[in-house]
């Protein structure tokens, strides 16, 4: 078994991209995600990768694209003000299919905030960030050891459906340090780079789906001159204006995420079995939020708990089953209300939402959570 | 020595350009460029930003790579870095290139990367309909300065050369042959090398401002063009509306992913 | 004996002239035009001296002159 170390959130997100296979880092330098920068900047030349600082953070989503295409499992780190630069290019990876991750470590915002304090106020934008239609894979870890599995996870799944994977780091989770046990060399599983499944002899077309929609997009140097392009483009890789195309193309990049939806909607239960009360929490507030949910069923509460990792694809069916169990849902979330509209959305009326919304700098405090639980509790007794 | 036209995906032309319009004249110069080069078709990669120059790279059967407005710069680097056996050659438009691509253009030169950038400049912005860029000159009109443009446009060459690019060369359309030798030279430079190739844009820039059909335009760059030596003999009276064509500018200095080759050796890594 | 002459030939693709009219602006003998179809055609192809200006000016690779065997 590995040495249990002491590691902050961010050094082991980036530790897990690592062991994924990323070799490749373009990035700029803010705040809270810095770190991820530097231990790439000493880590990956050490494993013959390459680490480079760009000039602004559109650069930074630039190089890391051109990278995976030439070959590189490729990652990105940024906070609000940087995940908004990189919209535009980030819809790019999605409409080209290139594998990418960024990581986001949210702050207060909008606009230059509050550097280091924390927030999860990115959250709608990781889904609705880019122009035009499209999916999005966010996860969002709780726990130190959490961001290093999440770390390999979004890499993996960037390969796999070739798509931009946001992890949605928060301040709390990404500086905080916790004594971790990495898993073994050998459990940690990495999905390679797909390959080509023909030649371009055998009529080869970079975009041609595969039977899980995914396509075999060649990497550049191997022989198969592709032409990869943001605009919309049929299976040749080429641009086209077909109304057909454009519509099949739009439903397969959504389809090749919603048919593995349930594979990788990941989340925690607690305390579900006798629940009439639900909190459903994600990232560093769930960690406060569990404390809080511990003090409340002490006081004779029933209350669950959801903990959230997959932020996105929303998940709707999980939502679903627990609102027609329980008479509330509780969502505490460091911003103004977001996935909050989520779980009303997908609660389809059946039950009572209550937005628990913090948005001072400050994160919660299991008493917040606590009082929270029995005001809910009082309510929905009446 | 390869025909040029077996650099050009034949299956995807005619091209989108307008008649008359000076693009084809400078890919058709890469081309011959990349021919004279005899480089590995599978080792050459095309990247481009957004405009009518950018659509190029459709067109060349090459692995290529068209970005977004602005931005080829940073996704050329970022193949070149992963993979530095690749040739990487960098086609984009005044606009491109100098307005939202500025930053980009400035940094790719302060590294030095070896990426060639072909900068096709048609002084205005076609596929969008003519609007001013960065480099069309004072008091021209544009569908975005209809009683002409109020601010100047700077030297992409002067400001490359403030940057670092380690070579600079200017040539035009109607100089085709030595356009081509330009270019070969720039691909050879190892380190970030700029040839700006002034072209003609007919419909837009050329109808607005009264400058004839495209084998006018063409001849006034045959007259404005100077051969850089000779440019510089000529009086401020005597220049006017000239410019210097040719190697502007050359200069050694250490190219990017050779010098982070070395900080891999540093690190104790070894390049993969 | 001797050796073999390379000829040069021209040609046209008419399917990809756009009918700019800048081969014709820059030929030396005067011997290009541009037919009812806006196309590219020669006039006086005896007179053609294959110099090869049309193919170095034609932005959509139209006309070229290329090198052929001949006696």
């Amino acid at each position: 078994m590995k040495e249990a170390r002491l590691m902050q959130g961010n050094e082991a997100c980036t530790e897990g991209a690592i062991a994924a296979g990323v070799r490749f880092f373009g990035g700029y330098p803010i705040t809270p995600s810095t770190e991820v920068a530097e231990i790439m900047a000493e880590t990956l030349p050490k494993l013959g990768g390459t680490f480079i600082q760009m000039e602004d953070e559109i650069a930074g989503m630039a190089v890391v694209i051109g990278a995976s295409l030439a070959g590189k499992k490729a990652l990105t780190a940024t906070s609000g003000p940087g995940f908004s630069l990189k919209q535009e290019l980030i819809g790019y990876a999605c409409i080209a299919e290139i594998p990418v991750v960024i990581v986001n470590v949210q702050r207060v915002g909008p606009a230059t905030g509050q550097p280091t304090s924390p927030s999860q106020g990115d959250v709608m934008q990781a889904r609705w960030g880019t122009h035009g239609d499209h999916p999005m894979i966010a996860l969002s870890p709780w726990t130190v050891r959490e961001s290093f599995d999440i770390g390999v996870m979004a890499v993996n799944y960037a390969e796999r459906f070739r798509t931009p994977v946001i992890i949605l780091l928060d301040e709390v989770v990404g500086h905080m340090r916790e004594r971790v046990v990495l898993p073994e060399d050998e459990d940690i599983e990495i999905y390679p780079r797909r390959a080509p499944a023909s030649t371009i002899a055998e009529g080869y077309k970079p975009y041609t789906p595969m039977a899980d929609l995914v396509p075999n997009v060649a990497d550049f140097g191997t022989g198969n001159r592709i032409h990869v392009t943001g605009l919309v483009h049929d299976e040749t890789g080429f641009p086209t204006g077909s109304a057909q195309v454009t519509e099949d193309t739009i439903k397969r990049l959504h389809e090749k995420i919603t048919r593995v939806q349930d594979e990788i909607t990941h989340y925690d239960e607690f305390f579900m079995e006798d629940a009439e009360l639900v909190v459903f929490a994600y990232g560093g507030t769930a960690r406060t939020a569990y404390v809080g949910v511990e003090q409340a069923r002490k006081k004779g509460i029933k209350v669950g708990m959801i903990r959230m990792m997959t932020i996105w694809p929303f998940a709707d069916k999980v939502v679903e089953a627990v609102a027609k169990k329980v008479k509330a849902i509780l969502v505490p979330e460091m911003n103004y209300g977001q996935l909050v509209l989520e779980v009303e959305r997908a609660s389809h009326g059946l039950t009572k939402v209550v937005s628990l919304p913090k948005y001072n700098t400050m994160i919660f405090t299991p008493n917040e959570i606590c009082s929270a639980i029995e005001n809910l509790a009082v309510e929905v007794a009446k | 020595m390869r025909d040029y036209e077996e650099y050009f995906r034949n299956n995807r032309l005619p091209h989108i350009w307008c008649p008359g319009c000076g693009n084809g004249i400078v890919m058709k110069a890469l081309a011959k460029a990349i021919a004279k080069l005899d480089l590995d078709q599978d080792k050459t990669v095309i990247v481009s930003g957004i405009g009518c120059s950018s659509r190029a790279s459709g067109y060349m059967d090459f692995d290529t790579l068209h970005t977004a407005h602005g931005r080829a710069i940073p996704f050329a680097t970022g193949v070149k870095l992963a993979n530095p056996e690749l040739n990487v050659i960098v086609i984009t438009g005044d606009g491109d290139c100098t307005a939202i691509g500025g930053n980009h253009f400035i940094h790719g030169a302060r590294r030095n990367v070896d990426l060639t950038v072909i900068l096709f400049n048609n002084n205005i912005y076609g596929m969008t309909g003519g609007q001013a860029s960065p480099l069309t000159p004072v008091d021209k009109k544009a569908t975005t300065a209809p009683f002409g443009t109020v601010d100047r446009p700077f030297d992409p060459c002067e400001l490359a050369k403030a940057a670092g690019a380690t070579y600079i060369a200017r040539g035009t359309a109607f100089h085709a042959n030595p356009l081509v030798d330009l270019m070969v030279k720039g691909i050879q430079n190892k380190g970030f090398s700029l040839v700006e190739a002034i072209t003609q844009c007919p419909i837009a820039y050329g109808r607005k401002n009264k400058l004839g059909d495209a084998p006018n335009m063409l001849k006034l760059m045959g007259e404005n063009g100077v051969a850089i030596d000779a440019y510089n003999k000529l009086t401020d009276e005597q220049r006017g509306e000239k410019f210097p064509i040719g190697v502007l500018y050359q200069k050694e200095a250490p190219e990017y992913t050779a010098q982070y080759a070395k900080v891999i050796e540093r690190a104790g890594g070894t390049r993969k | 004996m001797g050796g073999i002459t390379l000829l040069k030939k021209i040609t046209t693709r008419k399917e990809r002239c756009k009918g700019c009219g800048v081969c014709v602006a820059f030929c030396p003998k005067k011997i290009l035009a541009l037919d009812n179809l806006s196309k590219i055609y020669l006039t006086d192809e005896e007179s053609c001296i294959k110099c090869g200006r049309c193919e170095l000016m034609c932005p959509d690779f139209a006309i070229r002159v290329y090198k052929e065997e001949g006696k």
